[in-house]
């Protein structure tokens, strides 16, 4: 297990910010950490990016401990922060020479492996532009090429997208499955963005401090089965135990409409609208997605 | 792991953002160059409020310099040398290499301006001048890093700058000499480690030795600047159980 974390625990003073996290991460796959602002995704990225002590509990990253041998763990690691952490007034290759500078690199070799990282991430003929004329996109890949200059096994990313447009959101996934599958490298990923969140291998749901659920997006859906329904109607409490006795179902109430999990939607959608003439305004359906998901597991909403 | 490179790195950074922003000198140097015209030119005595000035430009510089430590912390350069695995000491003197030269360099703009005071040092005086300069600014900019790296906003920051650092520049002989200070501001004055930097600027600059002696002065510059910077490197690398939000 590349990533190995047991029982960590983060206190802020009286505020918990994780109670007792544990999974792990295997070599080679795109793990994802997904969970609302505030849920502990960013304590967890500091733990294990070695900027921030745990309280209790422990976390390993490529067989050494975050704690107790940092050095060794930052040698291995890759870290593209959620803020800038790039020098605005150098340019991408004066950035990237310092950053290669800090992993005692140097000379002909630097200077090889800048060329080198920045034409795979498309960063070439931009070499010598200051990094105040860059886009949010562009400057997003130059702190990917800083993170991998050093040959990182573990690549850790927190909140990746944020302030990208779509376009370049799709671009850097891009970049981040290359990664993976040319290179064998680790993603350790922090989002709140669904999207994001169903590009990775496995995931772990994470809401207020502990791991509500964890496995592959496809198979966290599947749990639910079926499909999702939600119908709009004037009280949603009052048509609960109505939809109790007819269907046998469960249905959730939630400002203005009820919710409903059931395994062929379509049939249940006619039948419903049958069974409460009138009662029902509007009608809709979709699978499950990753925020049914966390709803179900929760209560609470992703976003 | 190397420890020079990463100091190179932080002090050509500083250096080339310097290049580029070279507008900052006249921030730096041209209030200090004010206070001394209105002050001088007020006073009939150009001479004497020289010195002073000058120590207040490498002071304005080195700490402002060194604020940016606060923010490059949080969102910037720094936090990725916080994660990786050059020595914290690199990282510490490396950036008071980098503010330092800064402030040296803009003591030595200011030092272009010593013709105006009527003396006319030799070679010899101008560079035991640079040198005193030098070892000035190593000496605020490891004051700026220490107060930096306890501060989490630019505010704190500033406050400290108004309450304590102007303070003590005030009282350092640069306004008025230590024997016409009354009572308590008297010892005052020989407490604070500003009064031995101006000194050491006077000797070379005035070409007579000044009070507290220039010897004593040098001395006593250099051993502050030491603790300080002893200060500097244990606090950074003291290990890291707060979060930088």
């Amino acid at each position: 297990m590349i990533v190995s974390v047991e029982n960590l625990t983060r206190q802020y003073g009286a505020r918990t910010a994780l109670a007792g996290v544990s999974f792990q991460v295997r070599t080679g796959e795109i793990f994802g950490v997904l969970g609302p602002n505030g849920g502990g995704k960013s304590t967890l990225f500091r733990i294990l990016a070695t900027m921030l002590a745990p309280s209790t509990g422990s976390a390993s990253v490529a067989g050494f401990d975050v704690e107790r041998q940092p050095a060794e763990v930052r040698r291995r690691i890759g870290v593209v922060f959620q803020s800038q952490s790039l020098d605005k007034k150098l340019t991408v290759f004066e950035n990237l020479r310092a950053q290669g500078q800090l992993f005692a690199m140097h000379g002909r070799a630097l200077a090889e492996r800048i060329e080198e990282v920045a034409s795979r991430l498309g960063l070439a003929d931009r070499r010598n532009d200051l990094m105040d004329t860059l886009s949010g996109g562009l400057r997003r890949r130059v702190e990917i090429a800083k993170g991998l200059l050093h040959r990182p096994t573990v690549l850790l990313m927190d909140e990746p997208s944020t302030g990208l447009d779509p376009g370049a959101r799709r671009e850097l996934w891009q970049y981040v499955e290359e990664l993976r599958d040319r290179q064998g490298i680790t993603v350790l990923v922090t989002t709140h963005i669904l999207d994001e969140a169903d590009r990775a291998d496995r995931l772990l749901l994470l809401h207020e401090g502990k791991v509500v659920a964890e496995g592959a997006p496809a198979d966290l859906k599947a749990r639910i089965g079926g499909d999702v329904v939600i119908l709009d109607v004037d009280q949603p409490a009052l048509l609960l135990p109505d939809l109790r006795a007819r269907f046998g179902v469960e249905g959730v109430a939630q400002n203005g409409s009820v919710r409903v999990e059931i395994g062929n939607g379509h049939r249940f959608i006619a039948e419903a609208v049958e069974a409460f003439p009138g009662a029902i305004h509007s009608v809709a359906l979709h699978k499950p997605t990753l925020e049914d998901v966390f709803l179900d597991e929760t209560g609470a909403n992703l976003t | 792991m190397s420890f020079w490179l990463p100091v190179w790195a932080l002090w050509t950074r500083d250096l080339v953002r310097f290049w580029r922003e070279k507008a900052r000198v006249v921030g730096y140097v041209g209030s200090p160059l004010l206070f001394w015209l209105l002050i001088g030119s007020g006073f009939g005595d150009l001479a004497f409020f020289y010195p002073g000035a000058l120590v207040l430009t490498v002071m304005f510089s080195a700490v402002f310099s060194t604020m940016s430590l606060i923010e490059d912390r949080r969102e910037g350069f720094l936090l990725s040398m916080l994660v990786s695995p050059a020595p914290r000491s690199s990282m510490v003197l490396g950036k008071i290499a980098g503010s330092a030269t800064l402030a040296w360099l803009q003591g030595l703009v200011f030092l272009c301006f010593v013709p105006a005071t009527g003396h006319t040092p030799g070679a010899a005086a101008l560079l035991e001048a640079a040198a005193v300069i030098g070892l000035i600014a190593f000496m605020f900019t490891v004051a700026g890093f220490v107060i930096a790296w306890q501060m989490e906003s630019t505010q704190g920051f500033h406050a400290v700058m108004n309450l304590v650092l102007l303070p003590l520049w005030l009282v350092s002989g640069s306004l008025f000499p230590i024997a016409k200070a009354h009572g308590w501001v008297q010892w005052l004055m020989r407490a604070n480690p500003v009064t031995y930097a101006v000194s050491a600027l006077r000797a070379p600059l005035e070409g007579h030795a000044g009070v507290p002696g220039p010897a004593m002065s040098v001395i006593v510059t250099a051993s502050f600047a030491a603790v300080l910077f002893a200060i500097a490197t244990a606090s950074a690398t003291r290990k890291t159980t707060r979060a930088f939000v």
